[in-house]
């Protein structure tokens, strides 16, 4: 069989491979499009038309549920494609906050964050906030990750928490930058081209990190790179087999994981006008987890369900009572009981594999 | 010794007290099937671990055609072409079949870190994969998830994935485990036909497929060779037939 292979099976070969690929990719439109649609959509739609009819607050309630499910994306990438259970994911949320929080604080100050060896000034701008967040993220996610990366499962867990932890309580006992009190920004940084003090503005602002970084989620996972996480998260012993060692692999995604979370913490600063250490409480880092685990883990739209349904919750129960935390420990049980892969494998159906 | 594709020299392991491998050497020569026989705790899997990259030896050295793997990662020793099948299938499973084939592929290429071109449409990794699979006569189930595969058709996708690493040699370790009489005709086959480009090493319980597949046979008794030959020269090897084969006359 194998002459006859080599010899004259080359050319149908090649069409067959290319016929069962296009069978396969032939994906329609369904359920799961729908849904993910009317999230987006609606998502954008209800702060603008809240804005027209006046109520600023839900326009701000919105750009709290945007921002925060794109943080959740980032940790997504690391808990749900890449099995890396980060708890410590509050640390990047916070240092973005930091960045934004001490840049403004030294623009407005006009004093300088740093003058020896050189002169770093301030600054109002958000772009500057945001390369500054990604550069400091990658770097703090590259040392906890090589450190962190050499353990797995419930060490896992412990460590990126206890990493988290030190750098909650560094902030804390920081009086230049407000300490336990934490560090107002009293004019909100700046965008070209936009009018960042503007409710709306902002709001669009922020669904456009969540969907670039959603956008990138779901590229990054069907490039190589993607598949070789999928397979670390799988089955590691058959991608070092594979030929491709898994370390490396896990601590870039872990580095992409933390500075998405980074930027989504830059901007919550920027909403609020206010950053506090309770940004990088372990408190934060288990919401993150929970609101992952709500809208479904390793799906690309579960951030976002999940974000919607947690501060929805947080908003219309909180509004009635102060033990709404209740409720979410009873609707999160009902999750991991009932609908294993979170809302969006209940709406949308479970997810498809390769 | 020049055309050893893969060689243990002298290598030991030592686990307390137990000297799990003792001085063991072989090679694996170009076109042939190497068989390594031994009882259960006569340190197969030591010596297999050795091989691989998951365990590092006491002393004594590894090479891979010329060059020395001792020390480096399993990933490293796949890259130069060392490929190998599990006891137990170790796949992917909730993946598509060609989504396990296609790892090999890519690590063979380039390195992992490309966060752009989508892998479902990389002629470059599909058709060498869908080539890998066609040669393990498994090409019907490319798209077909791990997880609803048979036991023999595990098998076949771990051979095909190691395939795709256009390997210099091949480690087998029980590739009949669990196969019935009927997979094991059909592996059998299939491993005959690929010897002929690809030596094997091949550890295996099936005495039948060994004495029909191998070209040398090892006998690995606590911890050491104690004999090695054809399979006629093994089946009349007194120490041997004490040892291991019991009563077995064929």
């Amino acid at each position: 069989m194998s002459n006859h292979t080599a010899s004259s099976n080359n050319a149908s070969q090649n069409t067959a491979a290319k016929a069962a690929l296009a069978a396969h990719a032939n994906s329609h439109f369904n359920r799961k499009g729908l849904v993910q649609l009317a999230l987006l959509g609606l998502l954008l739609l209800l702060p603008v038309a809240a804005y027209f009819l006046g109520h600023t607050y839900y326009v701000n309630l919105a750009s709290r549920i945007t921002i925060i499910a794109m943080a959740a994306v980032g940790l997504n990438l690391a808990i749900g494609y890449g099995g890396m259970v980060s708890f410590g994911h509050a640390a990047y949320f916070g240092l973005g906050g930091y960045v934004a929080g001490i840049s403004a604080y030294h623009a407005f100050d006009l004093t300088p964050f740093m003058s020896w060896p050189f002169t770093v000034p301030g600054s109002d701008s958000m772009l500057v906030v945001w390369l500054v967040t990604v550069l400091l993220c990658a770097l703090l996610a590259l040392a906890i990750g090589a450190i962190s990366l050499r353990t797995t499962g419930v060490y896992f867990i412990m460590i990126t928490l206890a990493f988290a932890q030190m750098i909650y309580y560094f902030a804390n006992s920081w009086p230049t930058y407000g300490g336990q009190d934490g560090l107002p920004i009293y004019i909100r940084n700046t965008l070209p081209l936009a009018d960042s003090s503007n409710a709306l503005s902002y709001f669009l602002i922020c669904f456009t990190g969540l969907v670039l970084a959603m956008a990138i989620t779901s590229r990054l996972m069907k490039s190589r790179f993607g598949a070789a996480l999928t397979m670390a998260r799988l089955n590691d012993v058959r991608l070092a087999t594979a030929g491709v060692n898994p370390y490396p692999i896990r601590l870039v995604a872990f580095v992409m994981s933390a500075v998405i979370t980074g930027l989504a913490g830059a901007l919550y600063a920027d909403l609020n006008g206010f950053v506090s250490p309770a940004m990088l409480s372990w408190h934060f880092s288990g919401e993150l987890m929970v609101i992952v685990i709500l809208g479904g883990v390793g799906r690309l739209y579960g951030p976002l369900a999940g974000a919607v349904l947690f501060v929805m919750m947080e908003t219309l129960l909180g509004g009635f009572t102060e033990y709404w935390q209740l409720f979410l420990g009873l609707v999160l049980l009902g999750v991991v009981l009932f609908a294993k892969h979170g809302v969006m494998g209940w709406l949308a159906g479970r997810e498809r594999n390769e | 010794m020049s055309e050893s594709i893969l060689s243990l020299q002298h290598l030991h392991k030592r686990f307390g007290a137990l000297q799990a491998t003792n001085d063991v050497s072989l090679d694996l020569q170009q076109g042939e099937i190497h068989a390594l026989i031994g009882p259960n705790g006569a340190g197969k899997s030591t010596l297999i671990g050795q091989i691989a990259g998951n365990i590092r030896p006491d002393e004594g050295r590894v090479y891979l055609a010329d060059t020395e793997i001792t020390g480096m990662s399993i990933a490293q020793r796949a890259r130069l072409g060392l490929g190998r099948s599990f006891q137990v299938s170790s796949l992917a499973e909730p993946l598509s079949v060609m989504r396990n084939v296609m790892m090999g592929v890519q690590a063979l290429q380039s390195h992992s870190f490309r966060f752009w071109k989508p892998v479902a449409r990389d002629q470059q990794l599909l058709e060498p994969a869908y080539a890998a699979l066609e040669r393990m006569q498994l090409s019907h189930r490319a798209w077909t998830p791990v997880c609803e595969l048979s036991h023999g058709e595990r098998r076949q996708v771990e051979m095909a994935c190691a395939l795709a690493l256009k390997p210099r040699a091949l480690l087998l370790d029980e590739p009949m485990a669990g196969l019935g009489p009927e997979g094991s005709a059909k592996l059998t086959e299939l491993l005959e036909a690929l010897k002929r480009e690809v030596p094997i090493l091949l550890i295996e319980h099936d005495m039948e497929a060994v004495f029909r597949l191998a070209d040398r046979i090892s006998v690995l008794v606590s911890g050491s060779v104690i004999a090695h030959g054809d399979s006629q020269a093994i089946k009349q090897d007194p120490r041997v037939r004490e040892a291991y084969l019991g009563d077995l006359d064929a």
